[in-house]
């Protein structure tokens, strides 16, 4: 399909009384399909498809954007949703494109390929009549050895030499067409890859919290959020479990620029004994049929409450990062089962707790605290507003467990109480008498785990387009044709000694250096011969080296 | 080292100005080729002299004339070729204080220098100043080109020192691999070489105008052009050669991308339109081996390719968020 379009013209049809109209129509619009200005066409739809996939928010990528776009643009967003643009490259209109394109692509290649099989296998063809009438032709002296001669000096340069009578055909560069099959054939089997990974892979991302109460193991219930391909299941899961006991961060003194990133977790695979190991941002954690790969990371305040009762819970609450360089947090903490009357064992709805607010690794100095002045905690600060009421957590409605469900808010079931700034250790007292103790904090990791069946198959045909591509782009086929005849016309008495040789070479793709390698080949053929002007007698040297 | 480094920028900013102009004087200058009166014309002169030697005397007014007209000829050509390789030594300095300033800005910042837009300019025009050497050396008829190619070198050095500037730091532990070698090496050296065949590209459709006879305003500009085919060959040579080289870029980049996201591809903006370059650049090199597509479309497909580069580069940084977030502008 690249590069050359050397195919030889169907042949000439005989002309049928009456053509099945179905079929004329089937043919037709399968040779418009595999025809090169076809694909060239499609090429330039697919580039022309892949635009609002990169200028829209996209699902696959990031879905708080696609959340924001419909809340931005309500009435355009279901539009467009409708049309797929939010997931455009799994798009209907944008898997016609690929799938129209490479069916002509194998449309394209069958034949060549059955048709550069058979060149491979023939022998170099009988050499024209005229050899002058090629775009390069030159007569000289025969060399000793005569045909045979010619025959070993093509042969010590990689022609193919086909030796008929005193002709000989030779022919160089096949390896143009293979490298162009071969960059066909790899973009089919990358979208095999690509397909494979889809059908079969899986991915899962959560956070990890340090320290072994907040292990976890590889289930699809660990997840925040998981992406299964339509042939796993969850049983499909390998078996291995992760906790976190480390995670070190190095920041640039002047700015907070991240520098360093590497979490030390303890593995414990297939059941096995646990084994500690490293992992980091471009190296990520390779376990048998998944890996773990390290995407962010922040702080997990600690805070113990301290009910009416006289009932503590501590927990770690993962904050979440605002994107800000300084590691502001922002997260809840929340006590569902506060308040429980250890004499009853009722539980209130309208005492549940929770504490919402921002963490600040490097508070400033002054007001506001909203912002993290840098990533390490220098000054480390929380920034709590306490809530009292019915959270919603009970009603089956799954919502966020970062961030106060502000419906209940709105309705007024769950109310503000008070708001505080928290150091480590500090202890707030509620107007209940309740406590919150901000203990300190832990760093958590966001991870990512997936398999991908089909990246080494990725890997390998993108290696094999990459040859092909080169072996396209840089191989020439061409040919050339060598005849011995007697330097007498009449050729009554030839000798080889009195022999010429009129030499022609054909290349069959652009070439511009052809001309220069004929020169040389023509000179290493001939040996001590001297070139013989076609329409005169011997004259200078070809090509001296 | 870093302010040593942005005054080397300056400067070969101005000198590739001065190439430029330079080169505009040596194709102001003219074509010295047409203008000399061909040699057979002059054999014929001598010997109409020489016949007529015994009886009537040529008129020397006319003799003159020629000769004056002649040597002025010579002497204009003379010019314009001085001028010629004058600028390509200006040019030749003028990228020694590029590269001057790259090594500078590497030296200062202890890394290679190609951790924000401001640097990947910089080194994306490097690379196609110094394919323009290469060119240059094995066609030296091309040299007039080197007046759109220092327009271009004006045109991106000054947009990344005036636009894209930003101080040195360090690079994020997510570039912080042997893959931001690899990767961004082969981006930008492919960048480089599809930025100097933009040059032919454009200098061969307002030449081939020329020669199928318009003489309106862009093609005018070509009157002085090297041959329509010579640019058309170049283009293809310079996009042929680029286009594995970006072809390997972008898969380096996947593999990287596996490592450090966990995705070899997630059409994120950048991949997104690296893709659509790629798309772009094989329709291109498909349709020049198309028979029935002219080479002019080709061409244009080329260009295209490149605005889709271009766009890849400001585009994507200045107006998209994605994983590829490195421009270093706020």
């Amino acid at each position: 399909m690249t590069v050359t379009d050397d195919r030889p013209a169907p042949p000439a049809e005989t002309p049928r009384r009456r053509p099945n109209p179905v079929l004329a129509l089937l043919r037709n619009s399968w040779r418009q399909l595999t025809s090169m200005r076809t694909a060239l066409v499609l090429l330039f739809l697919l580039a022309i498809a892949a635009i609002p996939g990169s200028v829209l928010p996209q699902r696959g990528v990031n879905p708080e954007d696609v959340r924001d776009y419909f809340v931005a643009y309500p009435d355009l967003a279901p539009v467009l949703d409708r049309l797929g643009a939010f997931d455009a490259f799994g798009s209907v209109w944008f898997s016609a494109i690929y799938l129209l394109l490479f069916t002509s692509l194998v449309g394209c290649i069958t034949p060549r390929l059955r048709e550069h099989i058979r060149a491979l296998r023939s022998k170099p063809p009988v050499a024209p009549k005229r050899l002058d009438r090629l775009p390069q032709h030159t007569v000289f002296a025969a060399p000793a050895g005569g045909v045979t001669a010619i025959a070993a000096t093509l042969r010590r340069q990689r022609w193919r030499v086909e030796v008929r009578g005193d002709e000989v055909s030779a022919e160089k560069g096949y390896l143009k067409e293979t490298g162009n099959l071969l960059f066909h054939a790899s973009l089919v089997v990358v979208l095999i890859g690509v397909a494979l990974g889809s059908w079969y892979g899986w991915s899962g991302n959560r956070i990890l919290v340090a320290g072994a109460d907040n292990a976890f193991c590889n289930t699809q219930q660990q997840y925040a959020e998981t992406s299964f391909g339509p042939q796993v299941a969850s049983a499909d899961l390998p078996r291995f479990c992760l906790q976190l006991d480390d995670f070190e961060a190095r920041f640039l003194e002047s700015n907070g620029q991240p520098e360093f990133f590497n979490a030390k977790v303890t593995v414990d695979e297939n059941g096995g004994t646990p084994r500690p190991a490293e992992f980091s941002v471009n190296s990520p954690l390779r376990l048998d049929g998944a890996n773990v790969y390290l995407l962010g990371h922040g702080y997990a305040p600690v805070v113990r409450y301290t009910d009416r009762f006289g009932r503590s819970q501590t927990s770690p609450n993962p904050f979440l990062t605002t994107g800000d360089i300084g590691l502001t947090g922002e997260g809840l903490a929340a006590f569902p089962d506060a308040n429980v009357d250890p004499a009853t064992g009722e539980r209130d709805p309208e005492l549940q707790m929770a504490f919402s607010g921002l963490y600040l690794p490097t508070a400033p100095q002054q007001a506001p605290f909203v912002r993290s002045e840098f990533p390490t905690e220098r000054n480390p600060l929380l920034n709590l507003a306490a809530y009292r009421g019915n959270l919603g957590l009970d009603a089956g409605i799954p919502g966020s467990v970062y961030e106060l469900d502000q419906r209940q808010v709105d309705a007024g079931r769950v109310k503000e109480v008070g708001t505080k700034l928290l150091q480590v250790g500090e202890v707030w007292t509620l107007d209940d008498g309740t406590t919150l103790e901000f203990l300190g904090t832990e760093p958590y990791i966001v991870l990512s785990v997936r398999h991908d069946p089909g990246s080494t198959l990725l890997l390998v045909s993108s290696g094999t387009l990459l040859l092909g591509l080169m072996g396209s782009l840089f191989g020439r086929r061409r040919r050339v044709f060598f005849r011995v005849r007697p330097a007498d016309p009449a050729g009554e008495s030839s000798t080889l000694g009195s022999s010429l040789v009129e030499a022609g070479g054909l290349p069959r793709a652009d070439h511009p250096g052809f001309a220069d390698e004929f020169t040389r080949l023509v000179a290493a053929v001939s040996g001590d011969g001297r070139q013989v002007d076609p329409d005169g007698p011997a004259g200078a040297r070809v090509g001296a080296e | 080292m870093s302010a040593l480094s942005d005054q080397l920028v300056t400067f070969s900013i101005l000198a590739y100005l001065v190439a430029m102009v330079v080169h505009a004087v040596e194709y102001a200058l003219g074509n010295a080729r047409v203008r000399i009166a061909p040699p057979a014309r002059e054999l014929v002169g001598a010997g109409v002299g020489a016949a007529n030697g015994a009886g009537s005397r040529p008129e020397p007014t006319v003799r003159a004339a020629t000769a004056a007209q002649r040597t002025a000829a010579q002497r204009t050509a003379a010019r314009a070729r001085a001028a010629g390789l004058g600028a390509v030594a200006v040019t030749v300095v003028a990228a020694l204080l590029h590269l001057g300033a790259l090594i500078a800005r590497g030296v200062a910042a202890d890394r290679m220098p190609w951790g924000n837009m401001y640097e990947f300019v910089l080194t994306v025009s490097f690379i196609g100043v110094a394919s323009w050497f290469v060119v240059l050396w094995k066609r030296p008829t091309l040299r007039r080109l080197g007046l759109f190619l220092t327009l271009v070198m004006v045109l991106l050095v000054a947009t990344a020192e005036l636009l894209l500037y930003t101080p040195i730091v360090p690079l994020v532990p997510a570039l912080n691999s042997y893959w931001f070698i690899i990767h961004v090496a082969t981006i930008v050296f492919s960048s480089g070489i599809f930025l100097l065949g933009v040059v032919p590209a454009c200098a061969y459709l307002m030449r081939a105008g020329y020669e199928q006879g318009r003489r309106s305003f862009p093609y005018l500009l070509a009157k002085r052009m090297p041959a329509a085919a010579a640019l058309e060959r170049l283009t293809f040579v310079l996009h042929a050669f680029s286009f594995p080289i970006f072809t390997f870029a972008v898969i380096a980049g996947a593999i990287w991308a596996e490592a450090a996201w966990g995705r070899a591809w997630g059409w994120d903006p950048k991949e997104t339109w690296a893709f659509i370059s790629w798309v772009v650049y094989a329709g291109y090199l498909h349709a020049r081996a198309t028979p029935s597509v002219k080479r002019n479309v080709a061409t244009w497909l080329a260009i295209l390719g490149f605005l889709t580069v271009l766009m890849n580069l400001f585009g994507v940084n200045l107006f998209f968020e994605g994983l590829h977030s490195y421009g270093g502008l706020d």
